[in-house]
């Protein structure tokens, strides 16, 4: 138990803290307080004039898509390219469809295993450079919705947006984290698979390859795609219970960081404040709630001649120790990063639901710029309802929230939960779904319903003992991740150009306040009834049921 | 459509950067400073690669230690976890078969980490508990003497996290490298 606190408190508390002089950092440069770099970086992409939330939508979706068509090409035809050392072969159109779907969204679903799938090249090439293209696409939206909200005449320039993302912000943390990783025995090679033979004298063949630069990145963007099929389980992704610490703490810093430069953008470090604690609440309540349950033994092993001392260990690593297996599954589903150091599908089952919830609200912390526009909308609706119930009209920081932009953020809001369910009621009901489970019983829905929440919060991470690269799973979840990517990006912008055209109010002492502990409260309850409850059932008929099962 | 020409722009120049320019610099660092980490921890014994440091293996032998069971086959290509759930049936079952191949019995308990699979199926290491369990069966196979097994298990036993993570863990590769060079 002790060791257990101690482990979170390093993690959680060094990312915390460094997430605050990186907020820092981050505001400065979305405020253009880098002229030199701005101007520079304004002569790579063109000069193109400041844009307003349908220019910026538009050009965002452009890029996107730009990104989507080439991933996609080279996905097809990668087994026609070099730095195919290991001889992979050409790739199914659907698989190609769901990996170029998934890594465009910063979602990082795999239908596959990349060892034996893609070709060097289709790894840096395509996914990895989206990668950090998909992560600088969210934070861009970050910054635009921040402007809008601070009351600036103008969103910013995505182009711009984009680049100070990548270049000043992603590329040097991802410099360091890859070398450090490095260091510490990730490989970084160009050549193929290695040839060994046992000391029992039989032959193993070991994948390798540029492995470090990949996992840097993967965990710094929230995008959570592993160079390897089993993710940070594989010792070449991570092989020390350092690199596991110091991966953890590069998933969630800069979705922290996030929060720091909302609130530097939008002037209000106290609202930025309210809303950090908020998120921290849940994180660590679902921490707390996860190691706890998984502190238990393995109901598998409980009338066999098995010692179990440390826990449930199937599907874990032991260099990593015993703690870090549920600590990463909370920290990588509340960020929408989806990389995993343990096998979700063998966690006891109330330690599986912890990760669902995560996915759920996709907004403690959440993806890199996208967790905090998520939080955003809740902000909207928490504000709207307290006004109602107050009787005054809503303001948000002076801006009028009438039933238009409400109706927006609803929007937003609820089809997270439609493209979940339905998504999960759909291949539960038919051959599509019940015919891919590992699993039998609530456990089997439990893997239905973790992969569609998955896709929905661009989060990626799986019960990975589903048969998911079928035709039906690649189409249906690729569909899932791109309306559950664009709908929540395009849809605040709209909220936020919509605040900006009416004119500003004066905050007055019959404001409500949206920097103290009443509106902390407000907005937990608003989270818990309109993220929570909507799911409640969906969890009752999976995690819930199975552990009643275990309980008998 | 006025925006796809700097669309464009911004493709060439993030994956010049972000691609080439980004892997070039790790892998020059890499390959030059931890040559022997970059290419894979591989170990070699008078000019054959016997493994990787990281990369569990098979060993059936009574004469070695024996791994943690791996779903994957401790196939180096297709790495892989069980993902069955603890309510599973399969797993019991999967599980009974290694407590038979141990001939654990409840007076002699088989610790959890021999039982249960990897996340990967690629865990070089087992815990200290697990190799000291398997110290009678490799002295017996070889003649040596238990407790100069328990040495060697001794020497190379780890604590992987410090305070953070205190249960001793040992590489089982290392384990069985050390096992053939003994003098017999």
């Amino acid at each position: 138990m002790f060791t257990a606190i101690l482990t979170i408190v390093l993690i959680v508390g060094s990312a915390a803290l460094l997430s605050w002089p990186l907020g820092h950092y981050m505001a400065a440069l979305f405020s253009g307080r880098f002229t030199r770099t701005d101007n520079l970086l304004i002569r790579v992409a063109g000069r193109t004039p400041d844009q307003d939330w349908k220019q910026y939508s538009v050009a965002l979706l452009t890029f996107n898509a730009l990104m989507f068509a080439f991933v996609f090409l080279l996905l097809t035809v990668q087994h026609r390219l070099p730095l195919n050392p290991d001889g992979q072969n050409a790739a199914s159109l659907d698989l190609v469809f769901n990996t170029a779907a998934s890594f465009t969204t910063n979602t990082n679903l795999q239908h596959y295993s990349g060892e034996s799938t893609w070709s060097y090249l289709a790894q840096l090439g395509g996914l990895m450079w989206l990668q950090f293209v998909s992560a600088a696409t969210g934070i861009a939206a970050l910054a635009a919705v921040a402007r809008g909200i601070g009351g600036q005449a103008s969103m910013g320039n995505f182009f711009l947006d984009l680049q100070r993302a990548t270049f000043c912000l992603l590329l040097p943390l991802a410099i360091i984290v890859a070398l450090v990783l490095a260091m510490s025995g990730v490989p970084m090679t160009f050549e193929g698979a290695a040839h060994a033979i046992t000391l029992e004298g039989v032959g193993q063949t070991i994948a390798r390859g540029p492995v470090a630069a990949f996992v840097a990145i993967k965990q710094l963007g929230t995008n959570g795609g592993g160079f390897f099929g089993p993710n940070s389980t594989h010792p070449f992704e991570n092989p020390t219970f350092w690199s596991n610490g110091f991966s953890m703490i590069a998933i969630i810093i800069v979705p922290m960081a996030c929060v720091w430069m909302f609130g530097r953008i939008i002037g209000r470090m106290k609202h930025a404040g309210v809303i950090f604690a908020v998120m921290l609440a849940f994180l660590l309540l679902k921490i707390g709630g996860a190691v706890a349950f998984e502190a238990a033994p393995t109901h598998a092993f409980v009338h066999l001649p098995v010692m179990q001392t440390i826990g449930n260990l199937e599907g874990k690593e032991l260099r990593l120790g015993a703690t870090t297996g549920p600590l990463w599954a909370v920290l990588t589903t509340s960020t929408s990063n989806g990389s995993v150091a343990a096998m979700h599908d063998s966690l006891n089952p109330l330690t599986g639901l912890m990760p669902m919830v995560g996915m759920w609200l996709n907004a403690t912390f959440g993806g890199v710029g996208v967790g905090m526009i998520n939080m955003f909308l809740y902000v909207v609706v928490a504000v709207f309802i307290a006004g109602m119930m107050v009787g005054r009209t809503p303001e948000y920081l002076g801006h009028k929230v009438e039933g238009g932009e409400m109706r927006l953020a609803v929007l937003a809001v609820f089809s997270h939960a439609l493209l979940t369910l339905g998504g999960t009621a759909l291949f539960a009901a038919t051959a599509w779904g019940q015919a891919t489970l590992n699993n039998v019983g609530a456990h089997g829905f439990s893997e239905i319903l973790y992969e569609f929440s998955s896709a929905a919060a661009n989060n990626g991470s799986g019960f990975e003992g589903l048969g998911d690269n079928t035709v039906p799973w690649n189409i249906a979840t690729g569909l899932v991740m791109l309306i559950g990517r664009y709908l929540p990006i395009v849809l605040p912008l709209a909220i936020v150009g919509s605040l900006m055209a009416k004119t500003r109010s004066a905050e007055s002492a019959g404001t409500l306040s949206v920097e103290g502990g009443s509106f902390g409260i407000m907005l937990v309850i608003t989270i818990l009834i309109f993220g929570a409850l909507t799911f409640f059932p969906a969890a009752a008929l999976g995690p819930i049921a199975e552990h009643v099962t275990l309980m008998r | 459509m006025t925006y796809l020409i700097p669309a464009m722009r911004l493709w060439l120049v993030t994956l010049l950067v972000c691609v080439i320019g980004y892997s070039l610099l790790v892998f020059v660092f890499a390959q030059t400073f931890v040559p022997f980490r970059a290419n894979g921890s591989l170990i070699t014994v008078n000019g054959r690669t016997i493994g990787s440091e990281l990369i569990a293996q098979n060993f059936t032998s009574a004469r070695y230690f024996w791994p943690r069971p791996s779903v994957a086959k401790f196939d180096g290509m297709h790495a892989a976890g069980s993902n069955l759930s603890p309510t599973s049936e399969k797993l019991t079952e999967r599980a009974a078969e290694t407590v038979a191949r141990y001939g654990a019995t409840p007076a002699n308990p088989l610790p959890a980490d021999l039982v249960a699979a990897s996340g990967g199926g690629l865990d070089p290491h087992i815990s200290v508990a697990g190799a000291l369990y398997q110290v009678q069966r490799i002295a017996r196979s070889r003649n040596i003497a238990a407790a100069t097994v328990r040495r060697l298990i001794d020497d190379r036993a780890v604590v992987p996290g410090g305070p953070f993570a205190p249960d001793p863990i040992v590489n089982v590769l290392q384990l069985n490298l050390a096992l053939d060079r003994l003098k017999p």
